[in-house]
């Protein structure tokens, strides 16, 4: 075994930089706390790809199979011999995997954001958060303990919050982040509980121990899980199922996805990173985690897969009527992030049959890269046009070539077109899908169709469309910006550079070999590409990118006329199908009426009504002998005497 | 001249004890106050040395007792000297129904 204690840097190092720039950023750092920054990270950065390489090519295989390392253990609390919580740091493939993409995407929105966030007021403030942000998933990927994992995770929770309310004079921000707060809050309850349950019956916090000990059918543990049930599912199932609602709730699936389309009012460059490529991936990350549990039970796995499915397709369409381009990133975040979960769900632990599990992973892995490209471009564009609006956006390739060929590599990516990274994940999902259900793989591929359809509206509608009387407005107010900045229209060169290395990756990291890396087991497993297969996906993709562009990339009437054909679905589809107003109806109607004020009734007439009599007798005592200090001192020397005569009565003739 | 008994001294004691608590209660004088608290001491005092010399004859633990108690009450009487000095300075007056303020 060899040594990873440097990894204790990779997270502490964004930490340092947070409490450094809370604490005296705004103050004394303004002008280079980006610097400082980035900085913190880019170390950080580096040493994850050393790890990374160390685990991956030099000592984390043993036998051809790669080892769960413990890098560093610390007892934390002990309640008792058997059980306490540890704080440690566990390496295998995916936290390895999770740690690179993390710290490469954080490091290049912490570049990009340098250029965007520039001349705000609270830009150490910005940086900061950003650090604990980074601390906290980089804590959450290499948790060993899965109670230190629902600290970082609260963690994250917290840095995303304080993100998305950046703006925090704008109301529209301040609810967005209450709403992801509190979704994601009740999502985490969920969690909680299935850590207790699994903790209970595993009696270990411990993920190695906790796996080991649920996965072996003779084990005791995993015989009194399974035998103990409450309404009609053991034990496990439930366990199970309330940790996948804590990782449900961070990665938007339905139906707690609502926070993640108002959490775009928060920075473009913290969408990119939290709202996009990280932080929602986490519940993918959990599941994952969890797999070789998640795979003893069919119940919970095929609640993954149907929430997951569903989840993936309900956003697409949802995606393809919103005008703002960050909430048609959003759903789309929300629709490959579905995808994810269903590979999960459809997969099994170990050899041929965990392709979903290495087809997700791999989704993941290539999706942070192209994700936060498209949002990161986004960004570029909105830092142009001064608004999220598609209709007061076209003709703009011109103005912003790099942003164009950056957001085209990235749309094509998205899409699953050949060579760029996610066909080749997209690939591995659909042909999981295709062996284990034939339902969630029809799901799939109508969704790649989706997909690569509202990517390229979103593509033809940002650089297309209108093409000669918007873009002299445009070219107009970019040459003001231009007066202001003293930039040229796209932006400083940190808000391109981000761009050209996420659009490198995009087509580059579909190449890695991953399956040799990450899969369910440890051992590298053999992938079939097969052509035949990949010819209904890319033709249905090409189809319905002709589609768009046959729509969007003139401007015409004839998506208006589409829109009357279809009429209710697509205004159904605008509105989000309701759901935000399904939330209200039963909060606002049902929730506060029923429960929640005769709890307030409660709680003023009765437990405050106890305190507040309380409060009066005590008053009402002290009232009435306030007058024995009267500030004489002669008084109280009597009632001392008074006193010790008292006792002295008490002992010498009563108590005898 | 008959020997004096333990009873008799005790009598003394006592009423030394109650005339400085008298004296306590009754003078709004804070000199004449310390002093009685003196009186009181003092009648500590003869107690521990009567009852070291009539019961326990052999050893020296109450006048030891006395002793500590004289040089602790010096130290006191300094201290309180000080806060009067202290208190006159700030009420221009000694007597302790002027000093008063500490009330509900």
């Amino acid at each position: 075994m060899s040594n990873y204690l440097y990894l204790l840097w990779i997270p502490l190092l964004p930490l340092v930089s947070f409490v450094v720039l809370g604490l005296f950023g705004r103050k004394y750092l303004s002008r280079i706390s980006g610097i400082v920054g980035t900085a913190s990270l880019l170390a950080s950065t580096v040493l994850s790809f050393i790890a990374a390489n160390q685990y991956f090519f030099i000592d984390g295989k043993v036998n051809g199979v790669y080892q769960k390392i413990i890098a560093f253990k610390y007892t934390w609390l002990e309640f008792s011999p058997n059980m306490s919580i540890d704080l440690g740091f566990l390496i295998d493939p995916i936290s390895v995997m999770m740690l690179v993409v993390v710290s490469s995407v954080s490091l290049m929105v912490h570049v990009f954001s340098l250029g965007y966030m520039k001349g705000e007021e609270r830009f150490a403030t910005y940086y900061a958060f950003l650090s604990l942000f980074t601390f906290s998933m980089l804590g959450l990927v290499l948790s060993a303990n899965i109670f230190q994992v629902y600290m970082f995770w609260e963690l994250v929770g917290v840095s995303s919050f304080l993100l998305i309310s950046y703006y925090f004079n704008r109301p529209s921000a301040v609810a967005a982040a209450k709403k992801a707060f509190i979704v994601t809050r009740f999502a985490d309850l969920g969690f909680l509980i299935g850590i207790l349950i699994l903790g209970y019956y595993g009696g270990t916090l411990d993920i190695g121990l906790l796996i080991e000990r649920l996965t072996t059918i003779q084990s005791t543990q995993f015989i009194s899980i399974t035998s103990a049930s409450f309404l009609g599912a053991s034990m496990l199932t439930w366990g199970l199922t309330s940790v996948f609602i804590g990782g449900a709730g961070k990665s938007a699936m339905f139906p707690l996805h609502i926070w993640l389309p108002d959490a775009m009012e928060g920075p473009t460059p913290v969408s990119a990173l939290i709202h996009a490529a990280t932080m929602v991936v986490a519940g993918v990350y959990l599941v994952a985690r969890l797999f070789p549990i998640f795979s003893m039970d069919e119940t919970a796995l095929t609640i993954v897969t149907y929430i997951g499915a569903f989840s993936a397709v309900f956003a697409a369409i949802i995606a393809c009527t919103q005008t703002d381009i960050k909430r048609v990133l959003a759903y789309s975040t929300m629709s490959q992030i579905g995808y994810m979960m269903f590979a999960l769900g459809i997969s099994k632990n170990g050899g041929e049959n965990g392709l979903g599990y290495m087809a997700s992973m791999f989704h993941l892995f290539t999706h942070a890269f192209f994700k936060s490209l498209l949002f990161l471009g986004a960004g570029s564009v909105i830092h142009m046009v001064h608004s999220n609006d598609m209709k007061d956006m076209g003709g703009l390739r011109k103005g912003m070539p790099i942003t164009h060929i950056a957001f085209l590599i990235a749309c094509l990516a998205i899409a699953g077109i050949p060579p760029f990274a996610g066909f080749f994940s997209k690939e591995e999902i659909l042909m999981a899908a295709f062996h284990a259900n034939k339902i969630i793989y029809g799901i799939a591929l109508f969704t790649a169709a989706l997909t690569a359809f509202y990517m390229f509206r979103l593509y033809f509608s940002i650089f297309w469309n209108k093409e000669a009387s918007i873009h002299s407005n445009h070219q107009a107010h970019a040459n003001k910006i231009e007066h202001e900045d003293h930039s040229d229209s796209e932006g400083p060169w940190t808000m391109k550079l981000p761009l050209l290395i996420l659009a490198a990756c995009a087509v580059g990291v579909g190449f890695v070999p991953f399956s040799n890396f990450v899969t369910s087991n440890g051992a590298p497993l053999e992938t079939h590409t097969n052509l035949l297969f990949s010819i209904a996906p890319v033709a249905l993709t090409i189809i319905a990118i002709s589609i768009a562009a046959s729509l969007y990339k003139k401007q015409n009437t004839k998506s208006d006329k589409i829109v009357t054909a279809v009429g209710g679905l697509y205004t159904a589809a605008y509105k989000k199908f309701y759901i935000d107003e399904v939330y209200l109806f039963v909060t606002k109607k049902i929730i506060f009426p029923f429960v929640g004020q005769p709890i307030a009734w409660a709680d003023k007439h009765l437990i405050d009504g106890f305190m507040l009599l309380l409060a009066k007798i005590t008053s009402y005592i002290s009232a009435s002998i306030k007058g024995l200090q009267s500030g004489k001192v002669q008084n109280y020397a009597l009632y001392f005497f008074g006193g010790v005569l008292a006792l002295s009565i008490l002992f010498i003739y009563i108590w005898k | 001249m008959h020997e004096i008994t333990l009873t008799q001294i005790l009598f003394v004691s006592t009423a030394l004890f109650f005339i400085g608590m008298y004296g306590l209660f009754t003078r709004r004088n804070l000199i004449t106050m310390l002093m009685s608290i003196e009186l009181m001491l003092n009648s500590v005092n003869i107690n521990f040395v009567a009852f070291n010399k009539y019961l326990f004859p052999e050893k020296l633990d109450g006048l030891f007792f006395t002793l500590f108690i004289i040089t602790i009450a010096a130290a006191e009487a300094a201290v309180a000297i000080a806060i009067i000095i202290n208190l006159y300075r700030s009420h221009n007056s000694i007597d302790v129904d002027d000093a008063a303020e500490m009330k509900y």
